[in-house]
């Protein structure tokens, strides 16, 4: 029994790092219904740029494990998402109002030129993370075994996800996104500026994306270049599972995949671990194409 | 006058839908536009509203130039629009919906005052205001979209064949509204193929065929019309 609970946390906390990069799958989705294919690209950025901060500016050093990582993931969060903007300007403005298969083969090009960007700067080969930033200790909780870090990656992720949920559910200007994932030209009509609400998602998507990234450097001690790659696919299968463009659903689509998979891996196979995420993409494509949580009301008009 | 459209040209890609509209709104009137359907009614509309750029030709709000705004810029100038098909956000509560007619609205004491008065007006949505827009039916739907329409406080509302699809009864009602909405101090400019019930509105009404207006006058006198008459009151 203690077992399937630390596999349960264990699923959670990777679940959490799914989650948080489909919510930028399934926001830019939602608002501009294009897949970001350069989205797992600038995950890894976030990662490579967390161990590049930290090895020069040992925010850690001074500032403590606890603030100096805090201190840390904000500041790739801030770069991610500038970067995101920039993307949005460059790369997918010029081709809106252009037909859709425009807008893919922009994405692609993206999400090559960064994955080569990051190749140039970093180099090709597995780069470690700064050793020991944050107490690698175990606690015991409940009688479970659980590594602080397991637990610190799962918080965090929780509260960003929380965070999220808030300003979309609860301001004005979330409120505002998710009018203009349902009908550009209304949201218009009541003065919005669409414009700006798609750089919006564009610098909160790509930012949580980001700091997945400097989790995920954090937790595996290790980064490359092709990380975005295999994260990205299963975060975007996170996002269809939960039901692409939904904001909850690519949480729940996120922590659900992060625990079958653990699961998967401790009472089948590891083997079968990844092949877990494309199973449930088929099975999900199969019976319930719109995902867990898509299209809550049908449209009556 | 409040609203001039100055001879108005708009081109979908190389297909011309307006060719030269002429048209004016003045303060307190209810104007409609009628017309078949694919005359250019709600091309007009949307390009009033800045959803939609003219090719040529501009339009007025007072003596401001807003012919070159952006479709989110037209609204603070006090024109609002009840798009056809209501288009409202149907995963979004009736609350958000009215929320978002405000958005253009910083005075949070302003807002609460229209909410009162919208409340007024359709008690309805009063009673389903934490209910999903998409849930409620077509005639609260359509009084949804006009409520949402008038959050924004506007001077002078457009509406688009608010009587699209709806029953009779509800036609009526909606249309009783309309005058409500109107005698309260809002001008109106309304677009309908429902073309009596419309004049019997409107101080005044343009006939719209084909991308140009082929007939204006006041609303008694093309209620009177013979050619308007046959062409869309049914003989
Ligand atoms: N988005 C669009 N793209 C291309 N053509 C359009 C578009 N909207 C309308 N049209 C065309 O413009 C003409 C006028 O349409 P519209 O303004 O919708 O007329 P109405 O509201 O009077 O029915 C029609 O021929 C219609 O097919
Ligand atoms: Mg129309």
């Amino acid at each position: 029994m203690e077992f399937f609970f630390e596999q349960l946390i264990n699923g959670l906390a990777v679940g959490g790092i799914y989650a948080l990069i489909a919510l930028g799958y399934t926001m830019v989705y939602g608002v501009m219904r294009l897949i970001n294919f350069a989205h797992g690209d600038l995950f890894t950025i976030g990662s490579y740029l967390g161990m590049t901060i930290l090895a020069t500016y040992a925010v850690t050093a001074y500032l403590g494990p606890f603030v100096g990582v805090l201190v840390l993931i904000v500041m790739v969060m801030a770069l991610v998402g500038i970067i995101g903007v920039i993307l949005e300007r460059v790369a997918y403005r010029p081709v809106r109002q252009a037909d859709r298969l425009s807008a893919v083969v922009s994405a692609l090009g993206a999400s090559i030129f960064f994955s080569n960007l990051v190749m140039l700067i970093w180099g090709p080969r597995f780069r470690v993370y700064p050793e020991d930033i944050l107490p690698r200790i175990t606690l015991n909780i409940l009688g479970l075994d659980v590594p602080l870090l397991r637990i610190l990656v799962l918080v965090t992720s929780l509260i960003l996800m929380g965070i999220l949920y808030f300003f979309v559910q609860k301001t004005r200007t979330g409120t505002a996104i998710r009018a203009v994932a349902i009908d550009h030209g209304a949201a218009r009509l009541m003065g919005i500026n669409v414009n700006r609400i798609i750089s919006m998602v564009f610098l909160i998507g790509p930012a949580l994306g980001g700091a997945a990234g400097v989790m995920v450097g954090l937790y595996y001690g290790q980064v490359n270049f092709t990380m975005g790659w295999s994260y990205g696919l299963k975060a975007f299968i996170a996002a269809v599972l939960g039901g692409i463009g939904n904001i909850p659903g690519a949480m729940l689509g996120g922590l659900l995949l992060g625990v079958i998979e653990a699961m998967g891996a401790a009472f089948i196979s590891t083997a079968w671990k990844d092949g877990i995420a494309f199973i449930i993409l088929i099975l999900i494509l199969i019976f319930r194409p719109t995902g867990l949580l898509g299209e809550r009301v049908a449209d009556k008009v | 006058m409040l609203l001039t459209v100055k001879d108005l040209f708009v081109n979908y890609g190389n297909v011309e839908a307006l060719h030269g509209i002429n048209l004016e709104v003045d303060e307190g009137e209810i104007v409609a536009i009628l017309g078949a359907n694919g005359a250019g009614k709600s091309t007009t509309l949307m390009t009033i509203s800045g959803l939609v750029s003219p090719k040529k030709g501009k339009i007025f709000y007072k003596d401001i130039e807003i012919s070159k705004l952006q479709g989110h810029e037209v609204v603070k100038y006090g024109i609002a629009q009840v798009p056809e098909g209501r288009r409202v956000f149907a995963t979004l509560t009736v609350q958000e919906n009215l929320n978002l007619g405000a958005f253009i609205i910083r005075d949070k004491d302003k807002i609460q005052k229209t909410l009162e008065w919208i409340f007024e007006l359709f008690p309805r949505m009063k009673e389903r205001r934490e209910q999903l827009a998409g849930t409620l039916s077509g005639g609260e739907q359509q009084m949804l979209a006009i409520a949402r329409g008038l959050m924004a406080n506007p001077r002078i509302l457009l509406l688009d064949e608010p009587s699209l699809g709806l029953a009779p009864i509800l036609v009526k009602s909606i249309f009783e509204t309309i005058r409500q909405i109107n005698e309260s101090g809002v001008t109106v400019l309304l677009v309908e193929q429902n073309a009596r019930a419309a004049l019997k509105l409107a101080d005044r009404g343009y006939v719209m065929e084909v991308g140009k207006i082929v007939l204006e006058d006041r609303s008694e006198k093309l209620l009177k019309n013979p050619e308007v008459s046959k062409a869309y009151l049914g003989g």
